[in-house]
């Protein structure tokens, strides 16, 4: 469309695929020479995550700035030429040199370019059409969106390519793609990774693997950060596997203990089992939308309904349990309390900030397909919503019956993430991202928060050492309770504003999703319970710790997590640290900082997109709604531009609700209450679990965690490697290699009933040769034994020549 | 350059045994020599090759390329025809890599009894055996080399092998040579049906399709094939023979025997099969497809059940050739080039697993994974080298193994016109469900092995050192190569994708879609 073409991007955003490969750069720097650095090992990724960050930053400056003269090019041409549509789009192909305008103008011209089409055309070329003509009007265009103004101005993301890869003489790219989402995500993964880093340098201090572990936040980061950059599916997956192996490794990193590389294990596994859905979906997607990857192109295609309805419907429920394994979504969630086994940092950057949500970000990502493949416009209810809001209450559910500090937030992380899942599902699309935004901030700031409690006590149990926090670690306790004001949705915290969103975007396309409304207050509800007891056990209350200096070696694992993070100060491993017994005490500036940063976006991040409907109406625009404005995408391959598409119904905003907000806040308050009457106050039927069977089956329910475990771990895992994989073992060796060995043994005794019955019967002369010749051989092979194999494997090669012309002449 | 146009890939074929020619004349002591000449025949024979691949018209890697076309057995037609396209080179070039590279490692490892001499002769046949059948244009020259590799192999596994080698390398011989019968007889079959002309397989593929060889016809002869072929690979349910070789095996012939042994088979049936008989290919290819998936769980399972740390590598080369047959089932270019991606990557991969397998077992005496343990403490440059293997091997994106994978999953969605569909999707199906069990395998295998703390067996054994020279000099090479194909596998599918498009198009032709 118009715009683009007068429109430069500023040098950050042209080139930030450096900063993936400069985190890669990281990876490889610090295994290869960290060993040698010591202790200063973490600066190779320090310094290299801080200048990502520092990238980041300007390359959203310079993003906001594209967005802005983007639309002023554009309210500038429509002043000046009204419809000159056709002009300007040639121009565009003129100015658009630096990623590839000979291909494009080839798609132009050529009939059936399936091709490699650019993304950063005016919108993909496929059978024929051109661009021009497909490429849907502004002015058609714009009565079908209500709204803001300037919203229907196209903003072309910015792409590069390299070719990867060919196939029948077509070249498949890899390549970066960054529209509004990826930059969000830049800023996002650098500043977690780098507070994450800087919080390590304190926390892992005296590690054992003190390289390897940096070594796999900087790899992590690359993918992460590839991952959000992703041009195509298939780079999508690799990102995908990629982080999902530093995940892995961090996971493990203690892997000495068994209980930490199971649980590596099984967030791999559990992974790769959604994996399945991600390889089938991305390929069912590869060959409807015409044999490409292009991630812009496949939504483009879905938009504009030039895909089959049923292969959208298969690739979105193949992706779907893709995101359950990878963000955690119910029946698939069961790894991501036990990945807690890693060291904390890494619970905060990987499963909570950043890589659990790349399953949202992929469902975002490919939104055309979701939108259209699952109608979301035009139900009431669909599988992803579904998904999403059983794991907001399943995951809120299981919080209150942990009783380890990390545990409960794993919990919450699942339901979070839930209500992203839940917003995707009901159309709520730049709710679940900005919900994406501020979770990572707040929810990163209680894990590290949790850490910096656990650095104090030496363990995560909640009910047996800690208790009283607030009174040693008075600055902890303080960016705790900000976080966890965030996350219940405190007005004006930044979860107030984005949850709230998200109840009011369940209500949007016309009240059809009104029961996922009902089930986020609930889940705001249950929050704040699980929230209020977490508080209580950790910083109110007596001090219960204190027990370890006597044992401080003895691992005090219970059932479920027999993990802790003792070895990790194990006076071995932790000589520096061994002055920390005794009274818990506030920890270190490296610590402190990055809670201070996290807490402070915890309040203020809400504000980017606060906004301008409603009771709110004197927000000035300039201000209001900016996370939409910037970061939500505007463009054929999103559906809010797409002409009304078969689902018939249109994207949508959620306008500001004060009935709602208010609504979930006296939710909120309701949970803070009744926890606070049950734990502070001691009111309440407590016990009730000994008394009441009903209660007391309930209770077992959550506690062995809806019995999954039990059927992933103990049937079906245990069944595939224990009778099955044996039965399988039983048939190779007594089936199939019976009838081998049979063969064998009936070929020999009717070689010795020839011999014995027909030939030496009756053709006596031939037993003469035989003879000879079996002697010969028996003598050839004990000399050969012997060690004279080299003449004998001459002879027989050449043997075998002779026997092979022989042979031939015969014939 | 004219001498490398003519005679560059025959030079590279015979230089081995030049070589073996040269280590008779020394006696059987001469250690060093026989090192140094081996090395140096494997050497000269990849210099060969280089000069060709350095000629050779990589814009053109459709077209047969170094052909050279002499008399060879007049009665019968049978020429020595050579020549490489796009399909033959990237197999070369691993083979020409891997044996050196074997040579090295052995440097200090010759298994009991010892005997480098005779060792590193059998290497050297095994060398131009497999670099023949990857050059072969005529069916007989090909069989010929394709048989040469038997024997070697055989007594390799005989001689060098652990405590079962006596029934390993006679099942694996008899096994073989079953299928090589059969195969020879369908070669036979060929050479009357087109009228006793040529056993040149350019030739022999124009004259089936003038000629209009019927279909039923086709499928018998293809028959023949598959069963060479195929135990080759080897497919389910042919495979038996490969655990015990490939356990029973001295890490050197496990590693030749993986790495390039079993591509014989696959490239078999690229190079052979299909062109020759494509609607024989199209009849059998939902059979193979069959099988392919369900060796891919079929191998997997039989991992999870393994108590060897060698015989549970073994078994996955079951499941990771489902995946390169799978490919070549859907007759498709995606297939077929993941096919071949495939093969170089399990070449590269299993081959190093093999190594790894090798180094522990000398260091630990048993592979017995329940007594391992704590690699990554007592050797962690060696558990650093078998997680990246295992993490290749499970077709970690980014890592060769994942191009062999992924290419050949997608390509069952659609398999080529004329072939059933919905019975393909449920094939990719299953193949991607066996991504989980790979992972499953492996990984467990690695934390079982390198994970966790060392036994107190081996707690204080001095025998149990980190990577040694030889060991570096001979895996840095695939282990970067690994990386490399995993993060850039253009540098092979650029290559085969001419040949490959050429056989999935002929065969598009010829069965009328």
């Amino acid at each position: 469309m118009f715009a683009a073409e007068t429109v430069e991007a500023g040098f950050f955003l042209e080139h930030a695929y450096l900063i993936p490969l400069i985190m890669a750069a990281s990876f490889g720097l610090t295994l290869a020479i960290g060993k040698r650095l010591g202790k200063h090992a973490s600066w190779i990724g320090i310094a290299s995550i801080g200048a990502c960050f520092l990238f980041a930053i300007v390359a959203n400056v310079q993003w906001a700035d594209y967005v802005h003269d983007t639309e002023h090019a554009a309210e500038a041409k429509s002043d000046t030429d009204d419809h000159g549509s056709e002009d300007t789009s040639d121009d565009g192909h003129g100015d658009e040199d630096e990623s590839n305008s000979e291909d494009e103008s080839h798609g132009d011209d050529e009939e059936h370019s399936i091709g490699p089409v650019l993304p950063d055309d005016v919108g993909p070329t496929v059978d024929g059409e051109t661009a021009a003509a497909r490429a849907p009007p502004v002015e058609a265009a714009a009565p079908a969106v209500p709204a803001a103004e300037g919203e229907e101005i196209e903003i072309v993301p910015i792409t590069k390519t390299w070719t990867w890869w060919t196939n029948g003489t077509v070249e498949f790219e890899a390549g970066m793609l960054l529209d509004g989402m990826a930059v969000m995500m830049l800023f996002v993964v650098t500043l977690i990774s780098l507070l994450v880093h800087i919080f390590s340098t304190d926390y892992v201090a005296g590690d054992r693997r003190y390289t390897h572990y940096f070594a796999f936040l900087s790899l992590f980061s690359a993918s992460m950060l590839g991952f959000v950059m992703a041009q195509n599916t298939l780079q999508l997956i690799t990102m995908w596997e990629l982080v999902g192996v530093c995940s892995f490794a961090l996971i493990g990193h203690w892997w000495e203990e068994k209980p930490n590389s199971d649980a590596a294990l099984k967030a791999f596994l559990t992974n790769r089992v959604g994996d399945v859905g991600l390889l089938v979906g991305m390929i069912t997607l590869f060959f409807a939308a015409g044999q490409t990857f292009d991630i812009i192109e496949i939504n483009t295609l879905a938009n504009e309904g030039a895909i089959t309805h049923t292969a959208l419907v298969v690739a979105s429920c193949c992706l779907i349990a893709a995101v359950m394994s990878k963000s955690g979504q119910f029946m698939l969630h069961t790894w991501l309390p036990d990945a807690m086994a890693g060291p904390t940092p890494v619970s905060a950057l990987i499963h909570a900030a950043t890589m659990v949500v790349a399953g949202v970000f992929m469902v975002a990502r490919m939104y055309g397909v979701f939108w259209n493949g699952l109608v979301i416009g035009g139900s009431s209810i669909n599988f992803l919503a579904v998904v999403g809001g059983v794991t907001v209450l399943g995951g809120a559910g299981l919080a209150f019956v942990q009783s380890d500090i990390k545990k409960v937030l794993a919990y919450s992380t699942i339901s979070q993430l839930g209500y992203m899942v839940m917003a995707l599902g009901v159309g709520a699309w730049t709710a679940a991202l900005f919900h994406l935004f501020t979770h990572a901030f707040f929810k990163a700031g209680l894990f590290l928060g949790a850490g910096s409690v656990a650095h104090s006590v030496h363990s995560f149990d909640m009910k047996k050492d800690m208790g009283g926090m607030k009174q040693f670690m008075p600055k902890t306790y303080v960016t705790f309770m900000i976080c966890t004001g965030a996350l219940i949705g405190i007005f004006p915290l930044a979860g107030f504003w984005s949850k709230d969103e998200i109840l009011a975007g369940a209500d949007q396309l016309g009240s059809g999703y009104s029961a996922f409304m009902v089930v986020g207050t609930l889940g705001a509800f249950m929050t704040a319970a699980y929230m209020t007891r977490l508080i209580y056990l950790t910083f109110f209350g007596e001090f219960r710790g204190g027990h370890h200096e006597a044992d401080a070696v003895v691992s005090h694992g219970e059932e479920d997590h027999p993990v802790d993070e003792d070895h990790a100060a194990d006076p071995l491993d932790h000589a520096d640290h061994s002055d920390h017994h005794g009274e818990p005490h506030e920890s270190g500036p490296r610590i402190l900082i990055p809670l201070y940063i996290l807490a402070t976006l915890a309040v203020v991040a809400g504000f980017t997109n606060i906004p301008d409907s409603g009771v709110l109406s004197w927000v000035p625009e300039g201000l209001a709604l900016q996370f939409e404005h910037l970061f939500e995408p505007r463009g054929g391959y999103f559906p809010s531009l797409s002409e009304v598409g078969p689902t018939g119904v249109t994207f949508a905003h959620p306008k500001f609700d004060i009935a709602i907000a208010i609504g979930s806040s006296l939710v909120g308050f309701a949970g803070i209450g009744l926890a606070y009457a049950w734990y502070f106050k001691g009111m309440g039927p407590h016990g009730i679990t000994e008394r009441s069977k009903i209660a007391k089956a309930g209770h077992t329910f959550l506690v062995e965690k809806y019995y999954l475990d039990h059927l992933y771990t103990g049937i079906i895992a245990g069944g595939v490697k224990g009778p099955i994989a044996k039965a399988v073992n039983w048939f190779n060796k007594k089936g199939l290699d019976g009838i081998v060995d049979g063969a064998g043994k009936s070929a020999v005794v009717g070689g010795k009933f020839v011999y014995n019955t027909l030939d030496q019967k009756i053709v006596d002369r031939a037993v003469d040769g035989s003879g000879l010749a079996a002697e010969g051989g028996g003598q050839a092979f004990r000399q050969m034994q012997t060690g004279k194999v080299q003449q004998y494997a001459a002879i027989l090669f050449i043997a075998s020549v002779v026997l092979a012309g022989t042979f031939i002449i015969v014939i | 350059m004219d001498f490398i146009q003519d005679w560059g890939l025959t030079a590279m074929v015979f230089a081995p045994l030049a070589g073996v020619a040269l280590m008779m004349l020394f006696p059987k002591d001469a250690d060093e020599t026989h090192k140094l000449v081996a090395m140096g025949a494997s050497l000269v024979s990849a210099a060969f090759g280089i000069a060709v691949f350095a000629d050779f018209d990589f814009d053109n890697t459709g077209t047969l390329q170094f052909v050279k076309s002499t008399g060879w057995i007049d009665v019968i037609n049978a020429r020595y025809d050579i020549g490489i396209d796009g399909l033959s080179v990237p197999l070369i070039a691993l083979t020409l890599l891997i044996t050196p590279l074997v040579i090295i490692y052995s440097w200090n490892h010759f298994p009991e009894p010892h005997n480098p001499k005779a060792f590193l002769a059998l290497i050297l046949v095994l060398h131009t055996g497999m670099l023949g059948t990857f050059v072969a244009q005529d069916l007989i020259l090909f069989f010929v080399f394709f048989e040469v590799v038997l024997l070697p192999m055989y007594f390799m596994i005989g001689v060098w092998g652990g405590p079962e080698r006596q029934y390993a390398s006679i099942k694996f011989f008899l096994y073989t040579l079953f299928g090589s019968a059969l195969m020879i007889l369908s070669f036979l079959a060929l050479f009357f049906l087109t009228g006793g002309e040529t056993f040149n397989m350019v030739e022999l593929a124009n004259q089936v399709q003038s000629m209009d060889i019927a279909r039923g016809t086709q499928i018998l002869v293809f028959g023949g094939m598959f069963m060479g072929f195929g135990i080759k690979v080897p497919m389910f349910p042919f495979h038996t023979w490969l655990p015990d070789a490939h356990t029973q095996a001295p890490t050197q012939g496990s590693v030749i025997l993986a790495a390039v042994l079993l591509k014989l088979g696959t490239y078999g049936f690229i190079r052979v099969a299909l062109p020759i008989l494509p609607e024989g290919a199209e009849a059998w290819a939902p059979w193979i497809g069959l099988l392919a998936v369900i060796g891919i769980i079929y191998g997997a399972l039989g991992c999870l059940a393994q108590t060897d740390m060698k015989r549970l590598i073994a078994f996955s080369s079951v499941a990771h050739m489902g995946y390169v047959m799978l490919g070549i089932a859907t007759l498709t270019d995606f297939g077929l080039n993941a096919a071949v991606f495939g093969m170089v990557a399990h070449g590269l991969i299993t081959g190093m697993l093999f190594f790894v397998a090798g180094s522990l077992k000398e260091r630990y005496h048993t592979l017995e994974i329940k007594r391992l343990g704590g690699l990554l403490l007592s050797a962690p440059r060696m558990g650093w080298i078998l997680g990246l293997c295992t993490m290749a091997s499970l077709g970690l994106p980014g890592l060769a193994g994942f191009w062999g994978e992924f290419p050949a999953i997608l390509a069952a969605y659609q398999p080529k016109e004329g072939l059933p569909v919905e019975l393909f999707r449920g094939y990719m199906v299953v193949a991607a469900i066996g991504t989980v069990l790979a992972a499953g395998y492996l990984l467990w295998l690695y934390q079982r092995t390198a994970f966790g703390t060392v036994s107190e067996e081996f707690e204080d054994d001095e025998n149990i050192t980190d990577v040694q020279m030889p060991e570096w000099i001979a895996w840095t090479p695939l282990l970067i190569l690994i990386l490399v194909l995993g993060v850039y596998p253009n540098l092979i599918f650029k290559i085969t994708d001419g040949s490959i498009v050429n056989v999935a198009q002929s065969i598009a032709a010829a069965t009328g879609n």
